[in-house]
């Protein structure tokens, strides 16, 4: 029978944990975990980019609920351990769910430290350690202004960075003379002070917290020693972490500061390892993530016979904070017979700092320019004799021998087992070798195979130079997706040269740029199709095989073959000739759903291919044309009332949206385009999550674009603000033939703006009027051709074809 | 007209289906996809993608498939095989030219 595994907790360390036990034997247990989070395994080191917005947790699963079923893993969410049973050899958690083991791993990690201050238990005071604090983080921030951060150490100067990023007032209060006293001397703390302070964030140094001040059991304010009162809506604490211990102590087992273990990282009982920051080892607790994974494999090893033993960790730190470049190893401090090596540059706010004793490296700060963190900190662990290059050792690793300042050069130069990747203690020759025996190509892959780079990342560069050194040229940063497995060429590509070559028909780009099929596929012939329509405008006759079913037939296509129609309504208003119009044709051709869309729209669901036109021609009669809700194409313009009616309304955003949707109907864009036109900064027409959106101010109106709110949910970017209507006309349209003329097929505004820049974007919009007036002229010349209704046409005839079957057989007559 | 098996019914005239294209005929309960691969190529077969059921006369043509249009299953038009890592086959029908005449095998209807 196999043995039974049972794991307490489900972070990083018995992640990588359980990858070692399954690479080397799938089969050897039965493995339960028991996680007090709700949810699967993710990477608490990227909490800081998640916080700041770089990041959101999606991006940060490193196993996922189909990697627990792939591996016959149980694990339970949200379920506590409460009691190890050592006897029966059994843990029970809260909902009463218990498991049996044979062998038990306890990783329960470390909880942060609450100072017991006065007002510690108000409503606002947070921590920062797991997901669930940094979206409560994420929640303040966007209703509350003021932040305050107990604690100047590594965690807490992420979390003032991250919230300040967030749109926080950001106040570090920290008890030391100086910011990360653990882990830097005090000229680089200045140095970083000082960028924190020009990120907006106040920091207050040698302060001790006295008391959270509150006000209807809410945070109101920090109060310290000295008598400063600092405002603050939400207090973070950070000022440490504590193993978590109880539920080992209560189990009997050998607790100091954290749960004793030996060398194979066995606790007091044979049968139970201990693993991560609840641990113990020699006098030393950790809370890194490099000897975490370092225990973890020895406890892998350990539970398949294995006899491998941890020697304890020397760590490395960096700070992950946005624009600052920090990194520190070892002991620094003064003592005797210690020298010291000292670098400054202040224009370039560089500082670097070694300390050495009998011509060894013991300690390493670098701040500002850390390339060479990693070499030192390579020579700090084996205890690198340095006397031969001690006059230059400072200028770093590419100064050392014939080719300084080449950064690759200087990888080419570090030694196979010199660590690159230290938080998954991943050296060079493993990386080199993967890549060439695993036919490498690209980072992902990278990452996937070796996991260098994929805990912190912050050693993304000199993986990346690797490959390059390893690759030469067969390695490319920014080799481009090909369009579909028709062609090698990207999107940009077909692009650029569609213009350069004058390709004006889709079988002239297929043979020019020699296309691998005979006449292309599903994903490629529409892209190319609209490339033309947008190039060659008046010129290029729209090739109706080469659409997709809704926009050949102007219909939206449901899972059982009927259509949707739904006509436009300017600006989302209607009238009773309208409305009475739509009654009439749903009871005429029996439509089953009449629908309220979200753009201020009707639309009326499950209509026969067939009596579409006859639909139209009703329609028509009413004055309604296709509302092109099915189209690549401008959709809907959403508005408010604007000061037709609205007390609050400070511009006529109705009469804006009417006029923007009359100028803009019929144009083909590379996706779909929804916009938003809104009277005042309450914003009613939710313009800010529009594809291009309009704030009416009392002072003109505001231009946005680039939002989202579909699979991706975005605020909008400002593009600017003008003070007239026509001028707000004039630049939306400018904006939009720019995409028209750049953007990718299917690549939505947002998207295209993150690829192109949005400074790009406003500055070709905003402040060059001879390029802005090119895209509007650009744009309305190819209108000419573009506002046809398509349903008048279908109507008139055109097309027939599509709607009708070519011939009805009766099977009497066919025997 | 030199027929050596099946009843044939003319279905149609070939220009009526533009190139890379399809149209329907209906069959009782049936509905047949005829589609035009090339100047004088056609296919027939059933109305219905071998995964939810969706109209393939309605989809994109392209080398000799048809890409369906509710959730992009590539349909071969010779075989009626579901094409890449799909699996499925929508019923397929004989079919021929005689000039610009399109015939459909009506034996294979019933």
């Amino acid at each position: 029978m196999k043995q039974k595994l049972v794991i307490i907790g489900n972070g990083m360390a018995p992640g990588r944990m359980l990858e070692h036990l399954l690479e080397s034997d799938p089969d050897a247990y039965d493995i339960t975990i028991f996680n007090a989070e709700p949810r699967v395994n993710y990477n608490r080191l990227m909490l800081s980019p998640v916080l700041s917005g770089e990041k959101n947790y999606e991006d940060i699963i490193t196993h996922d609920d189909a990697w627990y079923a792939k591996n016959s893993i149980t694990l339970h969410k949200e379920e506590p351990v409460e009691t190890i049973d050592r006897a029966s050899k059994t843990v029970t958690g809260k909902s009463g769910i218990t498991a049996g083991y044979d062998k038990l791993v306890i990783a329960t990690g470390s909880n942060p430290i609450m100072i017991p201050l006065p007002g510690a238990d108000l409503d606002g005071v947070l921590t920062y350690r797991d997901l669930d604090d940094v979206e409560r983080m994420v929640r303040a921030s966007r209703a509350m202004r003021h932040a305050v951060v107990i604690g100047g150490g590594l965690l807490g100067l992420e979390a003032a960075a991250g919230l300040k990023m967030q749109g926080m007032d950001v106040t570090v209060v920290h008890l030391a003379d100086y910011l990360m006293e653990r882990q830097l001397d005090q000229s680089a703390a200045h140095l970083l002070e000082r960028a924190f302070a020009q990120k907006g964030v106040a920091v207050h140094t040698s302060a001790n917290t006295k008391e959270i001040v509150g006000d209807a059991g809410k945070v109101a304010a920090v109060l310290l020693d000295d008598g400063t009162r600092i405002e603050a809506d939400i207090v973070c604490m950070a000022v440490g972490i504590r193993p978590s211990v109880d539920l080992a102590k209560r189990a009997g087992l050998d607790v100091h500061r954290g749960i004793v273990v030996d060398n194979n990282m066995r606790t007091s009982d044979a049968d139970i390892f201990a693993l991560g920051e609840c641990v113990e080892h020699q006098g030393e607790c950790y809370g890194l993530v490099a000897p975490l994974y370092e225990m973890a494999k020895v406890i892998a090893d350990n539970l398949l016979e294995g006899a491998s033993t941890y020697a304890g960790s020397v760590t490395a730190t960096k700070l992950k904070v946005t624009g600052v470049d920090l990194y520190s190893a070892g002991d620094f401090a003064d003592g005797e017979n210690r020298e010291e090596i000292v670098l400054r540059d202040a224009n370039a706010g560089i500082y670097k700092r070694l300390v050495l004793q009998d011509n060894k490296i013991i300690g390493a700060v670098l701040y500002g320019e850390t390339l060479d963190g990693p070499w030192f900190f390579d020579m700090l662990k084996k205890g690198a004799d340095v006397s031969s290059m001690r006059d230059t050792l400072i200028f770093g690793q590419a100064f050392q021998g014939a080719e300084p300042l080449d950064p690759m050069a200087a990888v080419a130069a570090l030694p196979d087992d010199a660590e690159i990747c230290g938080c998954n203690g991943i050296c060079k020759s493993t990386i080199t070798d993967t890549i060439v025996s695993k036919d490498l190509s690209t980072l992902d892959d990278v990452r996937a195979q070796t996991k260098a780079s994929s805990s912190c990342g912050t050693c993304t560069g000199l993986v990346e130079q690797l490959m390059a050194l390893t690759l030469g040229d067969a390695y490319n940063p920014n080799a481009v997706t090909p369009m579909c497995a028709c062609t090698d060429l990207g999107h940009s590509d077909v692009r650029r040269l569609i213009k350069t070559k004058n390709l004006r028909s889709i079988p002239a780009i297929q043979q020019e740029l020699e296309w691998k099929t005979s006449n292309g596929c599903a994903k490629c012939r529409p892209a190319l199709n609209y490339y033309l329509i947008s190039d060659w405008p008046g010129d290029y006759a729209d090739d109706y095989q080469s659409r997709f079913i809704n926009e050949r037939v102007h219909a939206n296509i449901q899972k059982d073959g009927t259509y949707s129609v739904v006509p436009r309504m300017w600006g989302g208003q209607t009238s009773s000739l309208e409305l009475r119009t739509i009654a009439d044709v749903v009871d005429k051709y029996n439509i089953p759903t009449v629908k309220v869309t979200g753009g201020q729209r009707i639309d009326m669901l499950g209509i026969e291919k067939e009596d579409l036109p006859a639909v139209w021609a009703d329609l028509g009669k009413a004055g309604f044309v296709s509302g092109h809700a099915y189209a690549k194409g401008l959709r809907t313009v959403k508005t408010c009332v604007g000061t037709d009616w609205c007390r609050f309304g400070t511009q006529d955003s109705t009469g804006l949206g009417v006029r923007i949707e009359k100028f803009m109907w019929g144009s083909w864009t590379p996706a779909k385009v929804k916009m938003g036109v809104s009277g005042c900064p309450r914003n009613c027409a939710e313009a800010t999550c529009k594809d291009v959106g309009v704030i009416c101010t009392e002072a003109g109106f505001e231009i946005h674009f680039a939002g989202a709110a579909g699979l991706d949910i975005k605020g909008t970017e400002v593009l600017g603000s003008v003070k007239t209507e026509d001028e707000a006309l004039e630049y939306i349209v400018a904006l939009v033939q720019m995409y028209r003329e750049q953007g990718h097929y299917l690549e939505r505004i947002y998207k295209w703006a993150k690829r192109i820049g949005l400074d790009e974007i406003r500055s070709q919009i905003m402040d060059q009027p001879e390029r802005r007036k090119a895209f509007f002229d650009a744009f309305v010349y190819s209108q000419k051709f573009a506002q046809v209704d398509p349903w008048t046409e279908r109507v008139s005839g055109k097309d027939k074809h599509e709607f009708n079957p070519m011939a009805t057989l009766t099977l009497e007559a066919a025997e | 007209m030199t027929i050596a098996t099946g009843n044939w019914v003319a279905i149609g005239n070939i220009s009526d289906i533009p190139e890379l294209g399809s149209r329907r005929v209906m069959a009782g309960k049936k509905t047949i996809a005829v589609f035009r691969t090339g100047p004088s190529e056609v296919f027939a077969i059933e109305d219905s993608c071998p995964h939810k059921g969706g109209p393939l006369s309605q989809g994109i043509v392209h080398d000799g498939c048809v890409t369906c249009p509710l959730h992009n299953w590539v349909i071969s038009l010779s075989t009626g095989e579901a094409q890449g890592a799909d699996e499925g086959r929508a019923k397929t029908y004989p079919t021929m030219l005689d000039g610009e005449t399109i015939l459909l095998d009506a034996q294979a209807l019933t």
